[in-house]
């Protein structure tokens, strides 16, 4: 805002200073004229006029160097108008001249003197608006010693105007001196024409033209702005005919200079500006490929910006990428050519053993180009073909064709082998993008398992007047497959079952599900444990995958026998604490899982057991991952220490002990996070049980 | 994490799993048994003596194979297991379904 509410000042200034110069000139001129004492010092007319120069410079430094949005065209489009409104204005009033009845006026001293005072003001005007524009184009890829030189240059012609205002006696040989010293930094400033290659071939017809009309304006103006007026008050007035002013004069010749100078390197950056414009392209290209990486795209979307810009910067006719999958499943993106015509060039080259196009060698083209020629029916006539290699494997192909025969150059074999190479780096992108997806996908199943798995779960355990149960189950990150449940069979019997599936994740909670069916649906037919068994594992046999296999063990608690009759399937030895003894034991009896014998043999590897239970008497279910869980020097927890907890808390219901368990446990491990499931399920019989029937 | 190495003596092919044999490096044991069945050895060794642990999914791989070398008239023995990898197999109940002998003489003898 500052910056615009000077810009605006700079103008009245500009506008006040012109006006006065104006009056308090022409006030002098006629006094002068006329013989009067003018009532102003004579000195003042030149003096406004550089205040009115020096706030027009000014003025246009604010506006041109400040916009930042201004395009070389655009500026080069101010100087011209400018230039255009100076040189109409000086036009019209050169015309007044012409009309007839006007020769009296235009003889007029005075008439000489106003016409003097718009024109040479709006040439002054131009002069600077040019070389204000030429500091913007010379700066624009500036170095620190050339805009040390321009600032030497620009406080040069400060000075210059100064000088020439005062008209310093005794230094006349200074004059051409400092010419000469401003023409030579001018010419080294107008060697700095950078800003012309970032011109288009359009933009740069228009500049030769402008620049052309600019000049044409600069040299009219210069020569006609009336100076035989100037001559005649010279001395008196402190104004130095402009032709002969330094300022004026080196700025002039600057002015031209540059001017001349952007002229021919525009001219001759002509017929090379297709180049530099396919170079801007392929850039511009590069990125719109890097961006379409970024942003989340389709595959296909990125695939295809990846076709067409390559097509476009090397002047294809077609192109088409080839994909190799992971499972060796290739696909095809096309683009400008059916996927049957594509595939018809690769068979044929594949017919030909034509090895070079998934080779870097230099010079493939020819060598395809005579093989395309043998594929009748087709269209090309050259063909360039990249690897695109993902950290180091090949995965794929990118082709370009082309029409004419020999159609590819070296360059661009260059260029598209940087395209082969982002393909690969966005091929490598959508991988890396699956893979992610898939593990967040595995992530959601494994919650939903987790979640399966908790369900499969029973929320009460079976109560009787005989025994409490207690129970504990915590799985780990990755879901286990633990699974205890209990069903009341008659009144006086409760079957229990405690297993563990093999295999983690959905597939070990789907099958805790069979196993839960199956508990279910054989407990409550009252049958005998080995026979439960027998035909769990022939249940199982048809659902469990290879290698998969169930540990259980099954248990029914006859409260009228105070017996428990039980088969252990694999699973982890019951512990079983006597009240009476006060001693643990593991009921280490034979027995494979379910699904390691998938025949009917399966009943000659289960054996039935029978234990008969007293008073305080407590069994101890629990799976693999608690004895198996490790301290932080890799220990395991292992059997003994499972008896040493039990043994320290006989005498405590069910649920204290369970604790006194977990607690152990968790102390053991030393940490929080567990590395397996720990599954422990409490069945403690009543001191006081019913006596048997 | 297991290595597994093999070699052939006395016309048998000898399986060595080096660590331990869990969820994920079970699918390597599978690989190396398989490769060894499709070789057409009849005669498998598989030395346990360097086998720290194996889970249920690596026992399952044993497991899966049993059907398979009966039909195929192959013999598997292992041996040289250490205590907590013994205890394994017992606990499953695989010591009823598999060879496994004390050393590697004694696997050899079952084996000739």
């Amino acid at each position: 805002m500052r910056t615009k509410a000077l810009t605006r000042l700079l103008f009245v200034v500009t506008g006040i200073a012109w006006v006065a110069l104006f009056f308090t000139d022409l006030s002098v001129v006629f006094s002068i004229k006329t013989g009067i004492q003018p009532d102003m010092p004579v000195w003042m007319p030149g003096l406004l006029f550089n205040i009115y120069l020096l706030s027009l410079y000014y003025y246009y430094k604010l506006k041109i160097d400040r916009d930042e949005i201004l395009n070389f065209v655009d500026l080069l489009w101010r100087v011209f108008a400018t230039g255009l409104v100076a040189t109409v204005v000086s036009l019209a009033l050169r015309l007044i001249e012409f009309l007839p009845g006007t020769s009296r006026l235009v003889s007029h001293f005075l008439y000489l003197e106003i016409t003097y005072l718009i024109t040479m003001p709006l040439m002054g005007g131009f002069l600077i608006m040019c070389f204000t524009a030429w500091k913007r184009l010379i700066l624009y890829q500036k170095s620190k010693w050339l805009f040390r030189l321009w600032q030497v240059f620009e406080y040069g012609l400060f000075l210059a105007l100064v000088y020439s205002s005062f008209s310093l006696p005794g230094l006349d040989w200074l004059y051409d001196v400092l010419l000469a010293v401003f023409v030579v930094i001018g010419l080294v400033l107008s060697a700095n024409t950078k800003w012309v290659a970032y011109l288009n071939f359009k933009q740069k017809w228009t500049g030769l033209l402008l620049l052309l009309l600019t000049v044409f304006y600069l040299i009219y103006l210069f020569y006609t702005s009336n100076s035989q007026i100037v001559a005649a008050f010279n001395d008196e007035r402190g104004i130095v005919d402009h032709r002969y002013h330094l300022y004026f004069l080196a700025v002039f010749i600057f002015v031209i200079m540059y001017c001349s100078f952007s002229f021919l390197v525009i001219l001759f950056n002509l017929p090379t500006t297709s180049v530099f414009e396919q170079k801007l392209e392929e850039v511009v290209n590069f990125q719109r490929i890097s961006q379409s990486i970024q942003t989340e795209q389709s595959e296909e979307s990125v695939y295809k910006i990846l076709l067409e810009t390559s097509v476009s910067t090397v002047f294809a006719d077609a192109a088409w990428l080839e994909v190799k999958d992971n499972e060796h499943h290739h696909r095809l993106f096309t683009y400008r050519i059916s996927e049957k015509e594509a595939g018809d060039i690769i068979n044929h080259l594949k017919n030909n053993h034509v090895t070079g196009i998934l080779e870097q060698a230099q010079d493939k083209t020819k060598n395809l180009s005579k093989h395309l020629s043998s594929l009748r029916g087709s269209r090309f006539r050259s063909i360039l073909a990249f690897p695109i290699y993902v950290k180091g494997d090949n995965i794929g192909t990118l082709a370009l064709l082309k029409e004419l025969s020999d159609g590819f150059n070296k360059e661009m074999t260059k260029i598209v082998s940087t395209f082969a190479n982002q393909a690969g780096i966005s091929i490598e992108n959508f991988r890396l993008m699956e893979e992610a997806l898939q593990s967040e996908r595995y992530k959601e199943e494994l919650k939903i398992a987790k979640m399966v798995q908790k369900s499969l779960l029973p929320e009460v355990l079976e109560r009787d007047t005989d025994f409490e149960m207690a129970a504990f189950s915590e799985s780990a990150d990755e879901v286990g497959g633990d699974y205890y449940d209990t069903l009341r069979v008659t009144e006086n019997e409760v079957a229990l079952v405690i297993a563990d599936v093999s295999g983690k994740g959905t597939t070990a909670a789907f099958h805790m599900s069979q196993m839960k069916g199956i508990f279910h649906s054989l407990a409550q037919q009252g049958i005998r444990p080995e026979e439960f068994m027998i035909r769990a594992n022939n249940a199982l046999t048809r659902c469990l995958e290879r290698g998969s296999f169930i540990s259980a063990t099954f248990f029914v608690i006859d409260t009228h026998k105070k017996i428990i009759r039980y088969a252990r399937a694999g699973h982890c030895p019951v512990l079983y604490y006597h009240a009476d003894t006060g001693k643990a034991e593991y009921l280490k009896d034979r027995g494979v899982a379910l699904g390691m014998v998938r025949n009917s043999s399966y009943a000659n590897f289960i054996g039935a057991n029978e234990v008969h239970y007293k008073p305080g008497d407590i069994m101890v279910l629990y799976t693999d991952g608690i004895t198996e869980s490790k301290s932080s020097k890799g220990e395991e927890f292992g059997y003994d220490r499972l008896i040493t907890c039990l043994l320290e808390v006989p005498d405590k219901p069910a649920p204290e002990i369970i604790d006194h368990l977990i607690a152990r446990l968790y102390e053991f491990s030393g940490s929080d996070n567990i590395n397996d499931d720990y599954t422990a399920l409490i069945v403690k019989f009543a001191k006081q049980v019913n006596p048997p029937d | 994490m297991v290595q597994i190495k093999r070699i052939q003596e006395d016309g048998m092919d000898i399986i060595i799993p080096i660590g331990e044999v869990d969820a994920s490096s079970s699918i390597e044991l599978d690989l190396v048994i398989a490769k060894s069945v499709g070789e057409g050895h009849t005669k498998i060794l598989v030395d346990c003596t360097a086998l720290e642990y194996i889970s249920s999914a690596g026992l399952g791989v044993f497991m899966s194979y049993i059907e398979e070398f009966r039909d195929k008239n192959i013999r598997m023995v292992l041996f040289g297991m250490n205590e907590r990898v013994a205890n394994t197999f017992e606990i499953l109940g695989l010591k009823e379904l598999l060879t496994i002998a004390e050393d590697k003489v004694q696997a050899k003898q079952l084996l000739a």
